[in-house]
């Protein structure tokens, strides 16, 4: 070969292996998962699981303590939400929220450590709320958590604030005569629609408002379905969303061939279906009421509070903590139901 | 020597500028400009001759009319990222110019509200109608049939199905390709997402027999023809009139091992129906989507097109269906 020629091939060599960087290196494992010939298959990159296993990893559960003994609240003061514990019960739950929220600050993340009972610091304020939403999470929302259940890990995972959270983006302005705006979508590197152009907003229109999330024609032919292409680029957005969160494809959820036919679909598709109702609750009845509390510099560039998506306890695993039943462990989160007919119009969005 | 495992053209004549046959109409002659030059890198992918070139007043208008609307998409990706010329080159594949939102219908929004697209959607589709007039009557000129334009038409009909006939019928731009390398792909799948499965569309189907038979077509009469240029194969036109020895020994292969063989005309006229058939059975399945059938996927199952599979599952019901029957229990599924 000429020196020319072999040039040409190193240069060709490297352009090929530059084109080839951001894919990831076979081999994934993959499983079928539906009938043969439909597609169904769960693709999982063995290599980063492993390299994601400790995130999944539950810590170990407290030593249990007797039920039985004095009650919280005879020894301590102002207690609106544990008060039915008795006090091994309410210490050890205690304990191990802080370890599961505030590992490096300790009791005084949340107390003042000259008056354990007081109400100052906005943190035991959000703290408590996140307790009743625990309890609701695992008492009402079992069509989404199972009987597994959450506890403050399940988000928090040693943080103060979970890893994963969402603020709105701020809107570009409509400025001069030329297009400057992009509508909210087509930008570069937006970790929420996985780097697509897709719409970068999904979590505001699906999980803080309830927009329409089905686009699809329900008909064979036109029957007055208005759905526009732009709406369909939206619920898109916030497939992909889903999709990273939980580290799956589409299939996990779909059948491709009829993406919209719930008689197609898996049953993990009904699970989802709740939890994207649970998000919107956990988002309107528990954290966005918490905006006023919150010190401004914890709050997003348009003043609002960090909310839930799905990747907030999912972080990758189709089951949190790869299904870990941590909240068994723990009666204080424990959920009370609620009265069916509240929640019955809640899980239908009209909330 | 397999000459047919080489890239490049092995045979490159060297000889005198050709300046092509005198026209009748002495304008035609006049407008040949941009005068000739040879070269050899040139001669290895085609003819090492380059010009002389007719732009004529269909050219020249053509060329404007392009580059005001491809500069507008341009500067309007630049200012979307601010006029940095780093994230312009970063975000290439992700800057769009997207059609109006949907509460515009048919009205022309301004400029930055989706009447960019509007603008350059105009300027291109005019600088592609007029290059279609161009390849007409320089075909013309040259005293050529017009193949080529007619083909050109085939491509031109899915263009304008997408950015222009569907729109309009459905009542609003909305629905059209926005201009930009993710976005019309993201497009696509929401169009399909939208509309039940394009590949339950027949004429999707069709379209696809005829783009991947193009291809078949393609690799087969190209691998015919330089198989047996060492006869002179590769001189088809007379080949098609005075039948000679690699003619005979290309049809004996494909009776061999086929059974049936195209002739040295017809395989030309399979080319060219396969390409054109292509873009104009997909004009017309995209045509149908959205203003006569609305779920693809739904269709088929009516008309028996679509298999059923058995449920793996149990049944999956959909889960709001459940929650509007008062008789069930919320938590019941």
């Amino acid at each position: 070969m000429s020196p020319n020629r072999n040039i040409l091939v190193a240069l060709l060599v490297s352009g090929a292996t530059l084109l080839l960087a951001g894919c990831e290196h076979p081999p994934v494992a993959h499983e079928q998962i539906g009938y043969r010939g439909t597609g169904m298959e769960r693709i999982v990159n063995p290599r980063t699981v492993a390299a994601n296993a400790a995130l999944h990893e539950a810590p170990e559960a407290a030593p249990a303590v007797p039920a039985d003994g004095p009650k919280a609240t005879l020894l301590y003061k102002n207690l609106q939400v544990l008060g039915d514990l008795n006090v091994a019960e309410f210490n050890r739950t205690m304990a191990a929220m802080t370890q599961w929220v505030a590992p490096e600050q300790g009791c005084a993340h949340c107390h003042n450590p000259a008056n354990f009972a007081e109400d100052s610091k906005y943190t035991k304020v959000v703290a408590r709320r996140m307790i009743q939403m625990t309890r609701q999470i695992n008492g009402n929302w079992q069509d989404h958590v199972k009987e597994t259940g959450v506890t403050c890990y399940t988000c928090h995972r040693g943080h103060n604030i979970p890893e994963k959270s969402w603020f709105a983006e701020r809107e570009v302005a409509t400025e001069g005569r030329l297009l400057g705006n992009n509508f909210g979508q087509n930008r570069a590197g937006m970790a929420s629609v996985a780097n697509a152009s897709l719409p970068y907003d999904p979590y505001t229109p699906y999980l803080l408002k309830a927009n329409e999330i089905r686009v699809a024609g329900t008909t064979a032919l036109p029957t007055g379905n208005k759905t526009s292409i732009k709406d369909a680029e939206a619920t898109h957005g916030l497939m992909i969303h889903m999709s990273d969160a939980l580290g799956v494809g589409c299939t996990w959820c779909h059948n491709t061939r009829a993406m919209a036919e719930w008689s197609q679909s898996t049953p993990q598709r009904v699970q989802a279906w709740f939890g994207i109702r649970m998000v919107r609750e956990i988002n309107n009845e528990y954290i966005v009421p918490l905006t006023a509390v919150t010190p401004p510099d914890h709050l997003g560039p348009t003043g609002d509070i960090a909310k839930a998506n799905c990747a907030t306890c999912h972080q990758g695993a189709n089951k949190p903590l790869n299904g870990a039943a941590m909240a068994k462990h723990y009666p204080a989160l424990a959920g009370a139901a609620k009265p069916a007919d509240t929640l019955a119009e809640r899980k239908a969005g009209k909330n | 020597m397999a000459e047919y495992q080489n890239l490049f053209t092995q045979v490159q004549v060297e000889g005198p500028t050709s300046m092509g046959i005198e026209l009748e109409n002495a304008r035609d002659n006049d407008e040949r400009t941009l005068g000739p030059v040879h070269l050899h890198l040139l001669g290895r992918l085609g003819n090492a001759q380059l010009g002389p070139i007719y732009l004529g007043f269909f050219g020249l208008a053509s060329v404007i009319f392009f580059t005001i609307g491809f500069t507008s998409i341009g500067w309007n990706y630049l200012v979307q990222v601010n006029y940095s010329p780093i994230q312009f080159v970063r975000q290439m594949f992700w800057l769009s110019v997207d059609p109006p939102a949907p509460s515009w219908g048919l009205h022309i929004p301004p400029l930055n509200q989706g009447g960019w697209w509007l603008f350059a959607g105009f300027f291109i589709t005019v600088s592609i109608l007029l290059w279609w007039v161009r390849m007409y009557r320089r075909a013309r000129a040259l005293g050529m049939g017009t193949h080529v334009c007619w083909a050109f038409a085939g491509a031109i009909w899915l263009y304008l199905v997408l950015g222009f006939f569907r729109p309009v019928l459905l009542g609003r731009w909305s629905e059209a390709v926005p201009f930009g390398i993710f976005s019309h792909l993201d497009w696509t799948t929401a169009f399909s997402l939208r509309y039940g499965n394009l590949f339950y569309n027949p004429f999707h189907m069709l379209s696809i027999a005829f783009l991947y038979g193009s291809v078949l077509l393609f690799a087969m009469h190209a691998a015919t023809i330089l198989a047996v240029s060492r006869f002179g194969g590769e001189r088809e036109i007379e080949q098609i009139v005075d039948r000679g020895t690699a003619s005979e020994r290309a049809a004996l292969f494909w009776r061999w091992t086929m059974g049936f063989n195209a002739t040295m005309e017809s395989i030309h006229r399979w080319a060219w129906w396969f390409a054109v058939l292509t873009c104009v059975t997909g004009g017309i399945g995209i045509l149908l989507t959205g203003t006569v059938v609305d779920n693809w996927y739904l269709w088929s199952v009516k008309h028996g097109v679509a298999p059923s599979y058995p449920e793996l599952w149990g049944p999956v019901i959909d889960p709001a269906a459940v929650q509007s029957a008062p008789a069930v229990a919320p938590a019941a599924h």
